[in-house]
């Protein structure tokens, strides 16, 4: 008998598995590799965030240095088509009409507006990310913080952030400083107006996530609530709003801008990069280069953020991984 | 349908209610003096007295209550009145601006014309571009012209208004000097001529404004074609023998707008807020421009005012998103 015991088949005869497990976001990475326009866009983001905090180490210019001898320089560049063009190589990028370095600006305007942006986004996604979870984990919260979002998402948000910020200017200024003061007054209303997508995002996901058999089980075996949000139901939303997060990103950096550039933003010695477009306006005819500068810096970092954002949504769809 | 109309029309109601008690409480909270441009050489009982004329001394209650009487009841009542020749607002409190002593709404009547046009217009032509991009894009997905829609749209959604307004000054009106930079809202439409220079002032804000709409529609056109053409009904429709054409234009189409069409209602306050920006851009005296305008002198009225017809646009255009849904698709039923 024992001579013909039964064999499994070669393909049943693994006893370990043939390649090593993969982790989730291993496959995520390998998905957002193949995104060419995301992998630029991370990379552009990455230099650009890099530039703006450590650029002034090795552009040691002070950006808010007046030196009236050195004004209405050109970036060198102009040089090439036009000799006689005031240019040179101690201001790369020119000079603006009070003779301020305008790539030490650059750098100092996108710190400011890259920590606006950052801090915005953070803020709206952790206001959204906890509404969204109270109004889908909590039934009883449910109809009352979901009509809210409803409300908040019939507001004018424009006009509102336009009212806010001009009105409440004064007191915020008087106790923190103006630069302080401005930058919690802004990201504050920022974050206060842009977070229920985030929210209504979440709240569906959560709802979904709650009925699943991994929530039951965990809560068979005596988990808090606090332990099934935390454990269990935070991470399976991640994707969503890393996503949501890069766009709440992007409309941060234009809102600031926005703001910026219709003159209720920063106090005016402080650059930023919507501030330096809307101070160039008025002599673009001679200088187009001091609205195309933070023009393109503002338009390309929002578009890297979109394009990393495309990317992510692709890689973190696990029905579209793997193709 | 009717009753869901009729549900909704009554939801809004308690929804302005608040919206308006929001802009209210937050410019009540605001600090901000509207006697602070009046000289110091006023003596402070004349300025409170001054004050008190503007409705200032009174509980925030009563002056909500009276904002309320004036927007809802007293301002219908003056636009029946200029409709049908009666005097029913003889002699009643209207809104006032505290800049301009005049009617904030007559104000706001003057200037919406020239917001209508360019916004309106803009949004007309972003939707005719949008259309066809959507589809085209859907039907040859990952074509080359996919590719470079996809990759337009994504920079209309990121550069923004602030900065391809002025773009578009220093190309087509400094360096080319084809369009002037300012809009000449004072300009009359008589003859031909008129009427090319009209064309000319508005091709610039009207493209700005339709960038962003284009970006926005063609990307829910292109998503909506591309659910609809994986549907069971369109291997039907081709299984008996229709043209490429008629599968696409007829039967795809008319699905795939369902969604756009309730999207592009939404999207109309939207861009009344963006052609704030543009506004001031182009400097066209709309009520965009009117409302900064009014921001910076501290005109209250006027401010809460604007906003609050921003706030109605809003709710409004969602009711119409969502009747239209309803209409459109006969899956969907609220009752």
């Amino acid at each position: 008998m024992t001579d013909n015991e039964i064999k499994p088949i070669a393909a049943l005869q693994d006893s370990v598995p043939s390649a090593p497990p993969r982790s989730q976001w291993k496959d995520v990475w390998d998905q957002f590799k193949h995104h060419k326009g995301a992998l630029m866009g991370g990379s552009f983001l990455l230099f650009i965030t890099l530039g703006v905090l450590f650029g002034d180490l090795i552009w040691q210019l002070d950006p808010k240095k007046l030196d009236i001898r050195a004004k209405d320089f050109r970036p060198i560049y102009t040089a090439i088509w036009d000799g006689d063009a005031k240019v040179g190589w101690n201001h790369p990028l020119g000079t603006d009409n009070l003779g301020r370095d305008h790539l030490a600006q650059i750098i100092a305007g996108g710190r400011t507006s890259m920590a606006v942006g950052w801090a915005a986004m953070i803020l709206t996604m952790v206001i959204g990310t906890s509404i969204g979870v109270f109004a889908g984990y909590f039934r009883k919260l449910d109809g009352i913080l979901m009509r809210f979002t409803d409300l908040v998402l019939s507001l004018p948000i424009l006009p509102l952030l336009l009212v806010a910020v001009t009105l409440f200017r004064q007191p915020l200024r008087a106790n923190f400083g103006p630069e302080t003061g401005m930058f919690i007054l802004i990201v504050g209303v920022i974050g206060v107006t842009s977070w229920m997508q985030t929210a209504r995002i979440v709240r569906g996901d959560i709802l979904a996530y709650k009925e699943r058999e991994f929530v039951l089980a965990a809560r068979a075996a005596g988990t808090t609530s606090k332990g099934i949000i935390f454990r269990h139901l935070l991470p399976n939303v991640m994707s969503p709003i890393m996503v949501s997060a890069t766009l709440g990103l992007a409309t941060a950096i234009i809102t600031e801008s926005a703001l910026s550039f219709l003159g209720v933003g920063f106090p005016s010695d402080y650059p930023t990069w919507g501030k330096m477009l809307a101070d160039a306006v008025p002599r673009m005819q001679e200088f187009p280069e001091r609205v195309m500068l933070p023009g393109i810096a503002i338009s390309l970092t929002v578009l890297s953020v979109n394009y990393l954002g495309d990317g992510l949504r692709d890689a973190l769809d696990p029905r579209i991984r793997g193709r | 349908m009717l009753t869901f109309t009729i549900r909704r029309l009554i939801l809004a109601i308690p929804t302005l209610l608040f919206i308006s008690l929001i802009i209210f409480l937050l410019l009540q909270l605001a600090p901000g003096d509207p006697m602070a441009q009046v000289p110091l050489t006023v003596p402070p009982e004349v300025k409170q007295k001054m004050r008190e004329a503007l409705g200032l001394g009174q509980p925030i209650h009563v002056q909500y209550l009276k904002w309320l009487v004036q927007v809802f009841w007293i301002e219908p009542q003056v636009l029946f009145d200029y409709l049908f020749g009666t005097d029913f607002s003889e002699g009643k409190l209207r809104v006032i601006s505290w800049q301009t002593r005049s009617p904030v709404m007559d104000i706001i009547i003057q200037r919406l014309p020239q917001t209508l046009t360019v916004v309106g217009l803009s949004y007309i032509v972003g939707i005719i571009i949008a259309i066809p991009i959507g589809i085209y894009s859907a039907y040859r997905q990952y074509s080359l012209f996919d590719q470079a829609g996809t990759f337009i749209t994504m920079i209309g959604f990121s550069i923004p208004p602030f900065f391809t307004g002025p773009l578009l000054i220093v190309i087509f009106s400094v360096q080319l000097g084809w369009f002037p930079s300012i809009y000449d809202t004072t300009h009359r439409v008589t003859d031909w001529e008129s009427f090319v220079y009209q064309v000319k002032q508005m091709i610039m804000p009207v493209m700005v404004l339709a960038l962003q709409t284009t970006a926005q529609i063609s990307r829910f056109m292109r998503a909506a074609m591309l659910d609809n053409l994986k549907q069971d009904y369109v291997r039907t429709a081709r299984a008996k023998g229709l043209s490429e054409r008629v599968v696409v234009i007829t039967h795809v189409l008319r699905n795939s707008m369902i969604p756009v069409v309730t999207v592009i209602a939404l999207g109309v306050p939207g861009i009344f807020g963006g052609a704030i920006i543009t506004e001031v851009v182009f400097k066209v005296n709309g009520i965009g421009a009117y409302l900064i305008d009014a921001l910076f002198a501290n005109d209250l009225p006027t401010v809460m005012t604007i906003s609050f017809i921003f706030a109605i646009l809003i709710v409004s255009f969602n009711l119409i998103a969502d009747i239209l849904y309803g209409i459109l698709d006969p899956r969907i039923r609220y009752d």
